[in-house]
């Protein structure tokens, strides 16, 4: 492994101040912007805001996030986790990102999915019964924006283009990777664009994702590309301790969840499965060395180049986001190089 | 000598996350395994080799016909779409849900009484309808195929020969089947059942199943 990243990832899920109670709106976006600030400080290589149209999830605009992140950073990448193409115009998208791009001296990134929440379907005024559909064709009219220069495109999801150039151009390439929540055929899609693969592992052990990298590499040989770099998200709380990482995660993870069983029919976590997935699942929750661990074996397991974390769930206060973004850049990161390269070393 | 067995044909309709993890449980079986996308199947080949070995990529025609058993492992709204006259006589797995965040809300599912297989029943007529292979998710069933103590899967029809060939299919990948008394008791394997989405042993899951059956009568 030449070069690992870390990076996090939040919704810009709605925080709570020490007591537990709901920041302003307003106020949680501003927050969010400080903890872009610590990442950098914290030596991380990337800060990614995902997009959500949500009472809990203030992520909506994210572009200008992580514009106002950009004006007070020098190094880290600015990207999203992730941009829902299917219901954007990519054009638009094309404007929002080379103008960040241009902000930020080339620090602008995507990781483009179809998304797994659909609100913006009935918002936007799209049938989800285009899910797959309008993906597809809005990532082959992005792939041919990246190129620049003249755009002659015809589709179903917006009207023709036919020459336009589209400004501000990139002085700086713009790095797009695909986000995937375990489709086959969203792997294969990645790899036919010849674009990296961001897994989003959010439950039970990563390491079952093995066969997801098999059939992207296989992919990308088939489709003539080049090897690609694999990353994986996944949601978690790094502090002092295992005990103070559970104590303070599973009364917002469980909340979380029980709202999730409520608008989709399903379980809400209990105790026991809460406890099964911090110790073998995809919650790296924990302390420093725990997390690192869990993350050096995904690494292991799933050759990957990047690992982003989303310290954020409903109702977690800010100050536990921003202690296990400071433990992420300065404990576990420089902690799962050193064990990984150890792996690496004795099976060398 | 005795004769060799004659493996019996499986054929699983979509290539996602539960068709592909079914096919290599059946695989695993035993079973002869074909499997169709929503195209050619050149474009499954390389997902079926890395995730089912041993199952043959094929056309949704070639999937289903000869098959003991046919799998519906697509979004539910594709249904539309399928070859209905290659059904007539089949035993039919509808493993599919109601899922909103994937098929949007679908009125004539949302506001089905007799259950989402109900309708799918009606929309391939002459099919032997069984609602199974659906309450949990695609990921527990990979991991818990074989557990020392069987994870149940409910069985809904009805039609008893039919669920008794499912049955006996849910029981050689590696579950135990529960065999409910007919294909609207399917509405306890639903969204909003306490056995949708769970993992659960026999004992478990007929208990929530009576309890919700019971609730919404």
């Amino acid at each position: 492994m030449s070069h690992l990243t870390f990076g996090v990832d939040t919704f810009a899920d709605v925080m709570t101040d020490q007591d537990g109670k709901r920041l302003s709106d307003a106020e949680t976006v501003r927050r969010t912007v400080e903890l872009g600030v610590i990442a950098e400080e914290s030596g991380l290589d990337i800060f990614s805001i995902g997009e959500h149209y949500r009472d809990d999830m203030l992520d909506s605009a994210n572009v200008v996030i992580l514009s106002a992140i950009a004006a007070r950073t020098s190094t880290i990448g600015l990207g999203t986790s992730v941009t829902v193409l299917s219901t954007q115009d990519p054009v638009r998208v094309f404007h929002q990102f080379s103008t960040l791009n241009a902000i930020s001296g080339g620090r602008a990134r995507l990781t483009v999915g179809r998304a797994s929440t659909t609100d913006s379907f009935p918002l936007f005024g799209f049938d989800l019964r285009d899910y797959d559909e309008l993906f597809e064709e809005k990532l082959e009219l992005w792939m041919k924006l990246l190129a620049g220069g003249p755009i002659t495109w015809d589709g179903k999801s917006r009207p023709a283009l036919t020459g336009q150039t589209l400004h501000p151009k990139l002085e700086d390439p713009l790095s797009t990777w695909v986000g995937v929540g375990g489709s086959p055929q969203s792997v294969i899609r990645a790899a036919r664009h010849g674009l990296p693969l961001l897994l989003a592992i959010i439950g039970g052990n990563p390491a079952r994702f093995a066969g997801h990298v098999e059939l992207y590499h296989r992919a990308l040989e088939q489709f003539g590309q080049p090897t690609l770099p694999v990353g994986q998200h996944s949601i978690g709380l790094v502090a002092e301790t295992d005990d103070a990482a559970r104590d303070a995660f599973w009364p917002v993870w469980r909340a979380a969840t029980e709202r999730m069983a409520l608008e989709r029919g399903w379980h809400a976590a209990t105790e026991e499965s809460f406890t099964h997935e911090v110790e073998h699942g995809a919650l790296m929750v924990g302390s420093p060395e725990t997390v690192a661990r869990r993350i050096a074996d995904s690494v292991e397991a799933l050759g990957l180049s990047r690992f982003d974390l989303k310290p954020d769930i409903a109702g977690l206060s800010y100050e536990h986001r921003e202690a296990s973004i400071r433990l992420l850049g300065t404990t576990v990161a420089p902690r799962v190089r050193e064990l990984v390269g150890a792996m690496e070393s004795a099976s060398a | 000598m005795p004769e060799a067995p004659i493996r019996e044909r499986i054929g699983i309709l979509g290539a996602g996350k539960l068709g592909t993890v079914l096919a290599r449980l059946a695989v695993a079986a035993g079973y002869e395994v074909r499997i169709a996308g929503s195209g050619d199947p050149k474009f499954i080949a390389l997902t079926v080799d890395v995730f089912a070995k041993g199952a043959q990529a094929t056309t949704a025609a070639e999937a289903i016909e000869g098959a003991k058993l046919v799998i519906l492992a697509i979004p539910l709204h594709r249904v539309e779409s399928l070859p209905v006259d290659a059904f007539a006589g089949r035993i039919v797995v509808d493993a599919m849900n109601h899922w909103e965040p994937v098929d949007g809300p679908l009125a004539e599912y949302t506001e089905a009484s007799g259950g989402t297989s109900s309708i799918v029943a009606t929309k391939l007529p002459g099919a032997r309808i069984v609602k199974a292979l659906s309450h949990v998710g695609y990921h527990d069933l990979d991991a818990h195929a074989r557990d020392e103590r069987r994870i149940a899967l409910g069985i809904a029809s009805d039609d008893v020969q039919a669920a008794d060939a499912v049955a006996t299919f849910v029981r050689s990948i590696g579950f135990e089947p529960v065999v409910l008394g007919s294909l609207a008791a399917g509405r306890a394997l639903q969204s909003g059942s306490l056995a949708f989405g769970a993992a659960l042993e026999r004992e478990a899951l007929e208990r929530i199943v009576v309890e919700h059956l019971g609730a919404l009568k």
